[in-house]
């Protein structure tokens, strides 16, 4: 008893400059259904979204909407196709009032003017239908975030959509405010909506979807049943892995005689972003963060690093409890931290590979104490033959490098403050393979000459090979840690999946 | 070769506003003959080119401060010629000692200065406040002050032009005793010179550009982002209270009204003709001075025309037009099209060859 299907994408196809975002995909969303899109960092799933919405177009393929086919040139198209997208940021006008923002661009008018009174009535109606309890001449930016995110969904159901787009809606909201949002979405899908809903949360997926679609590297894995697909299966598709035939690639690694914790973090949290957790990384020691994008792993180490500053919980660095209010502190004490976003957060664009190279340690050698320009050209030169950087000079803006040179600079950067606790988030992502064992080695190397290493990737076999140890996050919390014979492809993914509910 | 030396020379940073200020240079010397004409008139030098320079001293300093502000915060300090008003007002209230006009220092001379620059930094503290820690947009915090600067310099005059008839006082704007160059272009010079020390002997250079192209990039390698966007404010505060006192020195009096009067507008024409990105991130002292310098040859060129002051804006904006344009990524990308066009037109005959 196929129900009746509203979207169907067939074939999908879109390319960005050097990288296939999108090859062969299809897509198919049937009427009162919650469909989730699964996939991890790069899977494509926005692309799909944003093909979908008209904000890329593309290159092959066919979007048909009831029958016809629709080609949307613009999320304005896609709205009066009966497609509409609420995001994760909600983009509507915090200054004006939820009435005003419902009805925004199709206002009820009154001779030419605006007729408010018959808008608020209309708006009170809309909201009191979904059992949305917000007062519609509040300025938006006075209710809460999810007030906010239902209050774009209501507007989205009000301008009579077939499919409603959920793009990651339930990230800043709490587990109460989430059960909200599902019952409004439950209550849509009873009325004939199709929804869309895309997420990191595993838990969620299967507290409401009726389906699960897997994208990885912009192809198609499959369309599945959620109620039978396992969790654990689901994660080993998102990750490329056939669950039954993992091999056991566990690498060679030193063992510890004895372990000298370099750094104890105890009950350290932070709201909204990771909850409180208990970390220890010793002396030698390579430990991997793993877990889903999202999931926490990043703020972890940034909570630790005083990159956004805990508020609760004690952190030891070598046995001594640390004040860290900024990064500054958390480098005094022996720490170094390399970004996951490398763009955003790891290179100064504008300055040259030199001065990229040597900005931690004047930073922490202090305004009033220069280094000479020749300590900074022989440190930079150390880092650029050590790491074999590609670089016209060590003059050259390190805007000019490519990915993986650019992600080596940084490392030299870190490694020239010679730090005896070494973070390193992501350091191979968007890499090519051959840089990608370098920089494995090269944690390796570091952690036998004694630096404790934190290290999280999104591979897990790249983290099998270097880690001897590994703290598994879920949702934002810390939930376990695997050694030993648990540290294999299955044990991991078990481990991430969690919940024995559903195998 | 010769075009490998041409390119070399054309992608230099110093290139585009040394060329302004040779194209200024040259409209005057066609203009006026005897433009770099340096006599001897009463013991001192003249000629336009004399003043040309004298006349730019507080602007080259008050665009010093801008560049780095602009450098660090992206954006402008337009307040500087208010600042300017504020510490001519401190500095003439208390070298008369609350009257109109004197004849006598009531108070020492060093101290008088000293409380002005004071006073001016802390003016450029409150906008550091403002911008660094609260992160309100430059332009905005500071222009509190731009409004508020000459009423607070009003009050501390108490509504009257506070003059100081004292030869000594008049020594900044005018002559240091039978020194035929006038003092400001020493005091000028004095600020480059000690504002490139500190750049090139401390870290601060490399931390404001650092600050200035990716804040949260310098925060997660140990810079204090919000301290150095601080300091770049006080810093231009100070600027503005050394142009503020030459300023008041010129006139000897503490004119709230007129001191420094758009200056910041031309401050920021310094900037930008300089070469320096307005958005922030490296920036090249020298180009902000030969800016500096350029503006008021141009100021100098077009009174010698016999242009009016009320119509001068009009004319720097049209350089301002231009600076603007050339400086523009659309321009730039035209231009490397054009290039392209050309390159690729060229291999068209020759292949047709």
């Amino acid at each position: 008893m196929e129900k009746e299907i509203v979207l169907d994408m067939k074939n999908v196809s879109k390319t960005f400059p050097g990288v296939k975002a999108l090859q062969h995909v299809d897509f198919k969303l049937r009427k009162g259904e919650i469909h989730a899109l699964m996939g991890e960092n790069g899977a494509g799933k926005s692309t799909l979204i944003k093909v979908l919405t008209g904000v890329h177009d593309f290159e092959s393929g066919e979007i048909i909407m009831s029958g016809a086919s629709i080609i949307n040139k613009s999320p304005q198209d896609a709205q009066s196709h009966g497609i509409s997208t609420v995001y994760q940021e909600v983009n509507l006008c915090p200054n004006l009032s939820v009435a005003e923002n419902l009805f925004i661009g199709r206002e009820p008018r009154k001779f030419g003017f605006i007729d408010w009174k018959t808008m608020k009535s209309k708006a009170t109606e809309l909201l009191k239908d979904l059992d949305i309890d917000a007062n519609v001449s509040d300025k938006l930016e006075e209710c809460s975030i999810a007030k906010q995110q239902m209050i774009a969904i209501a507007r989205a159901v009000d301008m009579k959509c077939q499919v409603l787009i959920l793009d990651e809606p339930t990230s800043s909201l709490d587990d109460e405010e989430v059960e909200k949002l599902f019952v409004l979405m439950r209550r849509l899908k009873s009325e004939g909506v199709g929804i869309i809903f895309v997420t990191h949360f595993l838990e969620q997926v299967y507290a409401v979807c009726d389906r699960i679609t897997v994208l990885r590297n912009g192809t198609l894995v499959g369309e599945y049943e959620t109620a039978e697909l396992p969790r654990v299966m689901l994660v080993a598709k998102m990750m490329g892995k056939d669950f039954d035939d993992l091999a056991d690639i566990k690498g060679d690694h030193k063992q510890l005689d004895k372990l000298i914790p370099v750094i104890e973090a105890k009950g350290v949290g932070r709201k909204g972003s990771i909850k409180p957790f208990d970390f220890v990384a010793n002396k030698g020691e390579v430990v991997g963060l793993t877990g889903l994008l999202g999931s926490g792993r990043s703020e972890l180490v940034r909570a630790i690093y005083g990159a956004d500053k805990p508020d609760s919980g004690k952190i030891f660095v070598n046995g001594k409890e640390a004040k860290i209010n900024a990064p500054i502190d958390a480098m005094k004490l022996g720490m170094a931290y390399l970004p996951e976003d490398r763009k955003k957060d790891g290179i100064i664009a504008d300055l040259s590979v030199r001065e990229n190279i040597i900005l931690a340690l004047q930073a922490k050698k202090g305004m009033f104490h220069l280094m000479s320009r020749k300590e900074m050209e022989e440190a930079a030169d150390k880092y650029i033959k050590m790491l074999q950087v590609k670089t016209a000079s060590r003059e050259t803006p390190i805007k000019s490098l490519s990915g993986g040179n650019q992600q080596k600079v940084i490392i030299g950067r870190w490694l020239l403050t010679n730090p005896e606790y070494l973070i390193l988030d992501e350091p191979t992502r968007g890499i090519d393979i051959g840089t990608k064992t370098e920089i494995q080695k090269l944690v390796l190397d570091l952690a036998d000459k004694g630096m404790s290493v934190t290290f999280i990737s999104s591979e897990v076999e790249e983290m099998l090979r270097t880690c001897s140890r590994m703290g598994v996050m879920r949702d934002g919390k810390k939930v376990g840690e695997l050694t030993g014979d648990d540290l294999s492809q299955e044990g991991v993914m078990k481990a991430i999946a969690g919940g024995d509910e559903n195998e | 070769m010769n075009k490998d030396t041409l390119k070399n020379i054309t992608s230099k940073r110093l290139f585009l506003p040394v060329v302004c200020l040779l194209a200024v240079l040259l409209a005057n010397v066609i203009k006026t003959p005897d433009f770099f004409k340096i006599t001897l008139e009463n013991g001192v030098l003249s000629g336009y080119i004399i003043i040309v320079i004298n006349r730019a001293s507080e602007l080259v300093i008050l665009a010093i401060g801008m560049t780095l502000v602009t450098a660090a915060s992206g954006g402008q300090d337009i307040s500087v010629g208010a600042v300017m008003a504020v510490a001519a007002a401190v500095c003439c209230q208390i070298l008369s000692g609350g009257e109109v006009s004197v004849t006598e220092l009531a108070s020492p001379m060093i101290f008088a200065i000293i409380s002005a620059i004071l006073a001016a930094a802390l003016c450029g503290a409150f906008n550091g406040f403002l911008v660094a820690k609260l992160g309100i947009q430059p332009m905005v915090a500071t222009l509190i002050l731009f409004t508020a600067g000459r009423g607070v310099a009003q009050l501390i005059t108490k509504g009257q032009i506070t003059y100081i008839r004292v030869d000594s006082y008049k020594t900044f704007g005018g002559y240091i005793g039978k020194c035929p160059v006038p003092t400001p272009i020493f005091l000028a010079i004095i600020v480059i010179v000690i504002v490139n020390l500190v750049l090139k002997k401390t870290a601060l250079g490399l931390y404001i550009e650092s600050v200035g192209i990716n804040g949260t990039a310098s925060r997660l390698v140990g810079l204090n982002s919000v301290l150095i966007k601080f300091l770049t404010y006080v810093i231009c505060g100070v600027m503005a209270g050394i142009a503020g006192v030459i300023a008041s020195s010129r006139i000897y009096s503490a004119d709230a009204n007129n001191i420094g009067l758009n200056l910041e507008m031309d401050a920021i024409l310094a900037v930008a003709l300089g070469g320096n990105v307005l958005g922030g991130g490296k920036f090249s002292l020298m180009g902000s001075v030969i800016g500096a310098y350029t503006i008021q040859a141009l100021t100098t060129t077009l009174y010698a025309m016999n242009v009016k002051a009320d119509q001068l804006p009009v004319y720097k904006a049209i350089v301002v037009i231009i600076i603007v344009i050339l400086q523009s990524p659309a321009f730039k990308k035209m231009l490397a099209k054009q290039k392209t066009k050309k390159l690729s037109g060229g291999t068209a005959v020759e292949g047709g060859k």
